[in-house]
């Protein structure tokens, strides 16, 4: 047990840190979330990142990427945090896409598609969730029928981030249409700019609009667009779910390092002394502590074995109710202030926003059930 | 950076558990706490030749000449086995404040010590031979004479100590004061094996027991708390070996570090027995049942040496403090 960087992690890091000293301009720290990271501005620190080589670190070199190892991806993000830099643009490329195509997709797609994902030149969006189809993502209904040497597509997706300015979908779709739940089901690769596909943005809670709805109708897809098999695309799915929830951790706990900041940094400010106040901080900041820890443990088990260890299905839960609490917080330490919006309105906006945490990505419901029946053996409920 | 115990770390965890699962099984355990002595004296020489007394004592004072994290990994056993006997007091309290010579009669299982930390009640007073007291700045060894008190948990007894006994001076009160952050290290410990074990048997118990013709654990009534407690231990696993890695390096952090982890493990092992009891139902509100005594022990380890909200008073005043972040990588 070593808690240390090596040598080598270190210097990487020493590296990194004065690179974003000189680098990262003023105006974009503090930017990490809300609608207005897809600027010009985001998208050009996105390709300087890539450029600098702080993009796709544990990815194939021939694809664009390191080919470094898990620990230096950990901490390109725990230092973008400590900055309070931006992250990439392409969260779900990187996330989620990516990961998917390197499991299931062809030389050609491989070749094709990661290179501009990396380099933020393409973003992505994800077409899963349906209105009759949230936690039972297996019931999804939007219809791919092949027709010669293409799919198409009609039906209607939900829920999606980035769609508005996604250049790709990653679609799951039914091939089937007779079949039930999991077979049938077929997983495309969508080009958001083909006829027939309609965005329509969906205003949250806080009055942005980050999510969409998505119509498809009659969508011709390439048949070369198919990642995996017809009918195969419930395994697909699986993948881009894994790597959803399995490399957040150390994203999700940089996030909320820089929350715990900003919080403590209130609380110095206002030179808050109720200890009730002083022990929620406590806490969040124990919290926070324990979650870098647990992924680290993550992180050297994914080394040592190649395989996530459990610990990583606890980042997301945790973490977004973390955040929830926190955000509360500091309202409740803004007092008679906490509903006036005038100024940037920074901690309102976040506690808004912080609602979705435990719905995106696997609601809380969804992710306890996943660590009852696949972590801890518990008889499946369903 | 690696986080992950050793080899060799590893199989002092397995030698551990079958050792204490073989002697001191739950029933064993009960009949011991529910006896006059409370503890079987044989196994202080039996702790002794596994070397367990003197895991971070140098080999030349009959120690085994290793660190803090191989004692993390007996301290978290013996909570895990709720073993009743003053390894706590002698070794995690007493054993850094004792001079060399001392500490070479720990090892060889000739002596055991408790502490009086912060009052005059002394864990296991009954069981040890002396205690470590402080008075104007001296640390003083006195023999253990006084009252035993009745205790909630009665694997691990409290005394009061006499307050008039002289003692002998053995060094300064520095030297248990810059313990500190290890005696609460091995409380989070403690506190982990209690949990993980409150947990195990929840989910044996969700996965057999069977009601309106399934087992328990397919309701999310049950099985969602239970995947909280396994969430909570794991959180408070890795603050218990992060203090315990801080401790052992002499890292700076080890105060704050120790801090958190007795704070969250305390809670955590509180929580997990809580809600075992819970899904056990009637049984696991029974005395025949292991899950009260894993309670008392957790709720025995949240006061000792500060409830929860004390340690995060000092967390957020050492984070209010801090020039830059606490945690600053």
């Amino acid at each position: 047990m070593d808690l240390r960087d090596t040598p080598g992690e270190a210097a990487f890091r020493s590296e990194l840190r004065a690179w974003l000293e000189q680098i990262l301009p003023g105006r974009l720290q503090a930017q990490r979330g809300g609608a207005g990271r897809f600027q010009e501005a985001g998208r050009e620190w996105s390709r300087k990142l890539y450029e600098a080589g702080y993009v796709g670190l544990t990815w194939p070199r021939e694809y664009g990427g390191g080919g470094a190892p898990y620990s230096h991806q950990a901490i390109v993000l725990e230092e973008l945090a400590r900055a309070d830099a931006p992250q990439h643009l392409g969260v779900i490329g990187l996330g989620m896409a990516g990961p998917t195509i390197m499991a299931h997709g062809t030389e050609e797609q491989k070749a094709r598609y990661l290179p501009k994902i990396l380099s933020a030149e393409e973003i992505w969006c994800q077409g899963f969730s349906e209105p009759g189809a949230g936690s039972d993502l297996a019931s999804v209904r939007t219809l791919a029928e092949l027709d010669g040497d293409r799919f198409r597509v009609s039906g209607q997706k939900v829920w999606s981030s980035f769609a508005h300015l996604a250049d790709w979908c990653i679609l799951l779709a039914r091939s089937d249409p007779e079949s039930q739940r999991h077979a049938g089901l077929t997983y495309l690769i969508v080009d958001m700019r083909a006829p027939g596909v309609e965005v329509r943005p969906l205003r949250q809670i806080t009055g942005e609009a980050e999510f969409n709805e998505i119509f498809f109708t009659d969508v011709e897809v390439p048949r070369e667009n198919l990642l995996g098999d017809i009918g195969g695309g419930w395994a697909v799915a699986m993948t881009t779910l894994l790597h959803e929830r399995g490399t957040l951790g150390f994203a999700l706990t940089g996030a909320l390092d820089v929350a715990v900041r900003r919080l403590t940094s209130l609380v110095r400010e206002r030179e808050v002394d109720d200890p009730r106040i002083l022990d929620c901080l406590a806490r969040e900041w124990i919290e926070l502590q324990a979650l870098k820890y647990t992924n680290l443990r993550a992180l050297t088990t994914l080394v040592e074995t190649g395989i996530p260890g459990p610990e990583g299905s606890v980042s997301k839960l945790r973490w977004s109710e973390a955040n929830q609490r926190l955000t509360k917080l500091a309202l409740e330490i803004l007092g008679d202030e906490a509903n006036i919006v005038d100024g940037d309105g920074y901690w309102q906006h976040q506690q808004l926003r912080s609602r979705g945490n435990t719905i995106e990505a696997g609601t809380s419901e969804v992710l306890r059930n996943i660590i009852a029946e696949r972590v801890l053996g518990l008889p499946r409920s369903r | 950076m690696k986080f992950a115990f050793t080899e060799e770390q590893e199989m002092l965890r397995s030698q551990a558990r079958s050792f204490l699962g073989e002697r001191f099984g739950g029933e064993r355990v009960a009949e011991l706490a529910d006896s006059p002595e409370g503890w079987d004296p044989a196994s202080w020489a039996q702790l002794a030749e596994l070397g367990w007394l003197g895991v971070s004592l140098p080999e030349e004072a009959g120690g085994a000449g290793l660190g803090f994290l191989e004692e993390a990994v007996v301290f978290e056993e013996l909570g895990r086995a709720l073993y009743p006997g003053p390894f706590f007091s002698t070794v995690a309290l007493a054993l850094p404040a004792l001079p060399r010579e001392l500490q070479t009669e720990v090892a060889a299982g000739e002596a055991r010590w408790s502490v009086s930390l912060d009052g005059s009640l002394v864990p296991d007073l009954a069981l040890v031979e002396r205690v470590l007291v402080v008075r104007d700045g001296t640390l003083l060894a006195v023999p253990a004479e006084g009252e035993t008190l009745e205790t909630l948990d009665g694997t691990r007894r409290f005394g009061r100590l006499r307050e008039d006994l002289d003692g002998e001076e053995v060094g300064s009160a520095e030297a248990l004061e810059s313990a500190r952050p290890r005696v609460l290290a091995a409380l989070a410990l403690e506190a982990l094996g209690v949990a993980q074990r409150a947990l195990e048997l929840g989910l044996e118990h969700a996965g057999s027991r069977e009601q309106f013709g399934r087992p328990i654990g397919v309701y999310q009534g049950v099985s969602h708390p239970l995947a909280d407690t396994y969430v909570e231990t794991e959180l408070a696993r890795s603050l218990a070996y992060w203090a315990a890695w801080c401790v052992a390096e002499g890292d700076e952090q080890a105060a704050v570090a120790a801090a958190a982890a007795k704070s969250y493990g305390a809670e955590a092992a509180v929580s997990a027995c809580e809600r075992s009891i819970q899904i056990h139902g009637g049984i696991g509100f029974t005395w025949e049942h292991i899950l009260h005594r894993l309670y008392k022990r957790a709720q025995w380890i949240e006061a000792f040496a500060g409830f929860p909200a004390t340690h995060r008073a000092d967390v957020a005043h050492a984070l209010l403090q801090a020039a830059a972040p606490v945690a600053a990588a």
